[in-house]
């Protein structure tokens, strides 16, 4: 018998896992998959690392895959450990973030017979994954885990499920390398020359253009935030990146208007409002992002560039479209608009940028802090300072968010220079995203300065990975904007239901500082505007993890606002703005 | 302004005969709203091959192509085919009716499917189980026409359909 055939499922799975590059498991065992966990008990080459909860373990990963461009990688027992992971695989769905879950499932022979943590897996998982396996035949076992790695990566990223039945790992398995090509998997990289031609026909005679970018471009690596940056500088453009987008063009850059959308700037909404010619670049023409449909940047020939064909024509009728991956766009663009010998209308573009400048003016992100000793502290200034206090520590910086205020405000006030150091949950918008990936970030980056940017309701919704953080000496900066409501729904409530702030007060809050101390990290607290320096300082002193919790203002709203159902121009400014509220309609009442 | 008149679209699909690649496609349809007019599956390939899905569904142009996007891009999809839009194409069911009664009613049926090419399956002295092969509005009309002769049941295939001339899918 050749040595491969002696192997056992599990000690495939390892091999195969180590063949495609993984270095790192976030994992939580049970009964199902504990011939996988001896296996993984007798090598070195994968280090395991132990969750507090299923959930935790997916969110984890998608902050190593996000952070490193790799597939993040999970292993989870049968039933109950599957379920609970369900949240995170449809975190990453969203979110285009390429994850391998590995399921442990009750035998072959059982399967269908309610067995003991027996669930559906492949079956709750199918909408919740790009694509998912159950595992019935040892031969298709090495193939399956090539295939699932091919799948999650490729084309536009995304989670696979691979559902491993408990006989299937015990017993012996032949081992097989991973396969050339994909018999029917094989989304187009390349863009098409001619659509190419046909954008920067549009683009050349742009008179107001503006380019959108989104998370398509963190998705195809770094060399497409520099192409994209390239390109931007290049046409002199503006710029305006989504929320999943934000670090893709450098935040510091005079061209950069911003984030857009409901909580985005005043200039970069209005430039979408107000444009000619649009170019979307790995952005999916999302509700928060475009407001009411019918009303979205009504003037603009619009071309969009996505690896995903489905996210063409979905939300928004486009003019050009191009299907590729937005570095090889981006380098197609920018060749060929060299090639291309039409002069730009440069005047044209004057004008335009005169009018951005003039929204600009309007400070649409400004807040007033009140510097007198012992003052309430506002979420902003805190940001602000966390900011800037940063940018003098001598580490790389990654930031992760939970949902909520705090994580527009971070959006808004945290600037990125660079793709990849930014990850927060976007289109699920999972309460409870930001420590689990924080988490999975400061694996990948153990010498960087990882901080989860918390609401006080959200960070209460994965608490207990406090736990992983100690056992693992992960030293993740837990900062607390401490409003002491769910903010977002309070405001929501505020400003659409009469001030009935039903259920939204975040009672009953445990003492973040023991809380962190009874979990081995330290414990910071600010609650005066003068203490927000000295408690930032000190986080970025310690070497432990740390929580960090500024108590806030707890009215705050989080502005510039468009609310669900208005338009761009329909944006409602802070209070430091003439209050000129958008009528919020009956349509944009159901809206969420 | 987005088109929003609403067409029929015929669409094959050919994927891999892999369990749960059917549960894929319904789901996509229900998950995301769309409308499955009729739906027929089964293996064109033998051993472990391919099968072939044949879809009939409505939606404005957009939803159609959303659709045709969102299909194409399941991992086990070979590939998509709009037959309405691709040209000429056939499109056939096939169904088994139960007509029940005796006396007039009955050699009318009989009468009537002798017109439309349907074959008597099955007779009893008070029963016939016709077989009809045809275009779905064939079908519908001879479905029709035998309500008040003593239509008792109806079994429908949904449609298999084919590209005319030389092209394949
Ligand atoms: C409370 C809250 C408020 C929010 N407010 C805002 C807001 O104000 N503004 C905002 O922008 N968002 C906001 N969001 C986020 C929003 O819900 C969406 O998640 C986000 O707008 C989507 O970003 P995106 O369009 O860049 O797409 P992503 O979800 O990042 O999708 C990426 C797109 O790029 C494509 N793609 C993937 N890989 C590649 C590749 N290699 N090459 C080319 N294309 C590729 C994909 O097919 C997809 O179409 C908010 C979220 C929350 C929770
Ligand atoms: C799992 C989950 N449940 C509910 C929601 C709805 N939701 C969105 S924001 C929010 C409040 C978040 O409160 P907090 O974490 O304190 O952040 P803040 O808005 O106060 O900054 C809620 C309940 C959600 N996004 N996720
Ligand atoms: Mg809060």
């Amino acid at each position: 018998m050749p040595a491969d055939e002696a192997q056992s499922g599990a000690e495939v799975l390892l091999r195969a896992l180590k063949d495609q590059g993984v270095e790192v498991i976030f994992g939580y065992p049970g009964g199902a998959v504990l011939p996988i966990y001896d296996a993984l008990f007798k090598q070195n080459a994968i280090r395991h690392i132990l969750v507090r909860q299923e959930g935790g373990a997916v969110h984890a990963a998608e902050g190593y895959a996000r952070s490193t461009g790799k597939v993040g990688v999970v292993l989870v027992t049968s039933g109950p450990g599957a379920t609970n992971a369900v949240t995170g695989l449809v975190d990453a769905l969203m979110d285009s973030i390429p994850v391998v879950c590995l399921t442990g499932q009750v035998p072959t022979h059982l399967i269908g017979n309610d067995a003991f943590q027996e669930a559906d897996t492949t079956g709750i998982t199918r909408p919740a994954t790009k694509h998912n396996y159950l595992v019935k035949r040892a031969e298709d076992l090495a193939r399956v885990v090539h295939e699932a790695f091919y799948v999650a990566r490729s084309g536009r990223p995304g989670p696979v499920v691979i559902d491993l039945p408990k006989d299937i790992v015990i017993g012996k398995a032949p081992y097989a390398e991973p396969a050339a090509a994909h018999p029917s998997y094989r989304p187009q990289t390349e863009p098409d020359h001619g659509q190419i031609a046909k954008a920067i026909a549009l683009l050349k005679h742009a008179k107001r253009p503006m380019v959108y970018a989104g998370g398509g471009v963190i998705n195809a690596g770094p060399a497409a935030s520099a192409a994209l940056t390239q390109f931007v500088r290049m046409t002199g453009f503006p710029v305006t990146n989504t929320l999943m987008g934000l670090g893709a063009y450098p935040a510091s850059d005079p061209q950069f208007l911003g984030m857009l959308g409901m909580h985005g700037t005043y200039e970069a909404n209005l430039a979408m409002h107000g444009c000619d010619v649009l170019l979307n670049i790995g952005a999916r023409f999302d509700d928060r992002v475009t407001g009411r449909l019918n009303a979205f940047s009504p003037g603009s020939k619009k071309i969009h560039a996505d690896i995903d064909p489905s996210s063409i024509n979905k939300n928004v009728p486009v003019d050009v479209a191009i299907v590729g991956d937005a570095g090889r766009t981006l380098d197609a663009l920018i060749a060929a608009w060299k090639a291309d010998t039409t002069t730009q209308d440069t005047q044209a573009l004057a004008a335009w940028w005169r009018h951005i400048d003039a929204w600009r003016e309007k400070d649409s992100l400004k807040f007033t802090q009140d510097m007198t000793p012992g003052a309430i502290i506002k979420p902003q200034y805190a940001i602000q300072r966390l900011y800037e206090l940063t940018r003098a520590v001598d580490k790389e910086i990654f930031i992760t968010t939970e949902v909520g205020q705090h994580q527009m405000w971070a959006a808004q006030h945290f600037h990125f220079e660079r793709p990849n150091r930014w990850m927060t949950s976007g289109g699920l918008g999972t309460m409870g995203y930001g420590l689990p990936a924080a988490m999975g970030v400061q694996v990948a980056h153990p010498d960087a300065l990882v901080i989860d940017i918390a609401g006080e309701a959200s960070v209460l919704m994965n608490i207990q990975e406090m736990g992983t953080l100690a056992q693992y000496r992960l030293p993740v900066k837990v900062f607390i904007l401490n409003n002491q409501y769910m903010g977002m729904v309070r405001q929501w409530q505020e400003l659409l239901h009469g001030g009935r702030y039903s259920e939204s007060y975040s009672a009953a809050l445990p003492d973040f500082v023991k809380l962190a101390d009874s979990f081995h990290a330290v414990g910071l607290r600010a609650e005066r505007v003068e203490q927000v320096d000295d408690v930032i300082r000190e986080m970025l002193a310690t070497d432990c993890a740390v929580i960090a919790d500024i108590v806030v203002d707890p009215k705050e709203n989080c502005f510039p606002m468009i609310p669900s159902g208005a338009a761009h121009n329909e944006m409602i400014l802070g209070a430091e703005h003439d209050h000129e509220a958008a009528g919020i309609t009956d349509e944009g009442l159901v809206l969420v | 302004m987005p088109d929003t008149t609403h067409r029929s679209a015929t669409i094959s699909v050919l994927v891999d005969n892999e369990s749960g690649v059917l549960a894929r496609v319904i789901g996509l349809f229900s998950g995301r709203g769309y409308n499955i007019d009729s739906l027929t599956v089964a293996p064109v390939e033998s051993e472990g091959g391919r099968s072939r899905i044949n879809i009939v569904t409505s939606g404005t142009e957009m939803v159609i192509e959303q659709i045709k996007a969102q299909l194409d891009r399941l991992v086990p999809v070979h590939r998509v085919a709009d037959l309405t839009r691709e040209g000429p194409h056939i499109a056939r069911e096939m169904a088994l009716i139960k007509v029940v009664g005796v006396g007039e009613k009955r050699v009318e049926a009989l009468r009537i499917a002798d017109a439309f090419r349907a074959r008597v399956m099955d007779a009893t002295q008070e029963s016939f189980v016709f077989e009809i092969t045809g275009a779905t509005e064939k079908l519908d009309a001879f479905i029709d026409l035998m309500r008040h002769l003593g239509l008792a049941e109806v079994s429908r295939t949904g449609i298999v359909a084919m590209a005319r001339g030389v092209r394949t899918i």
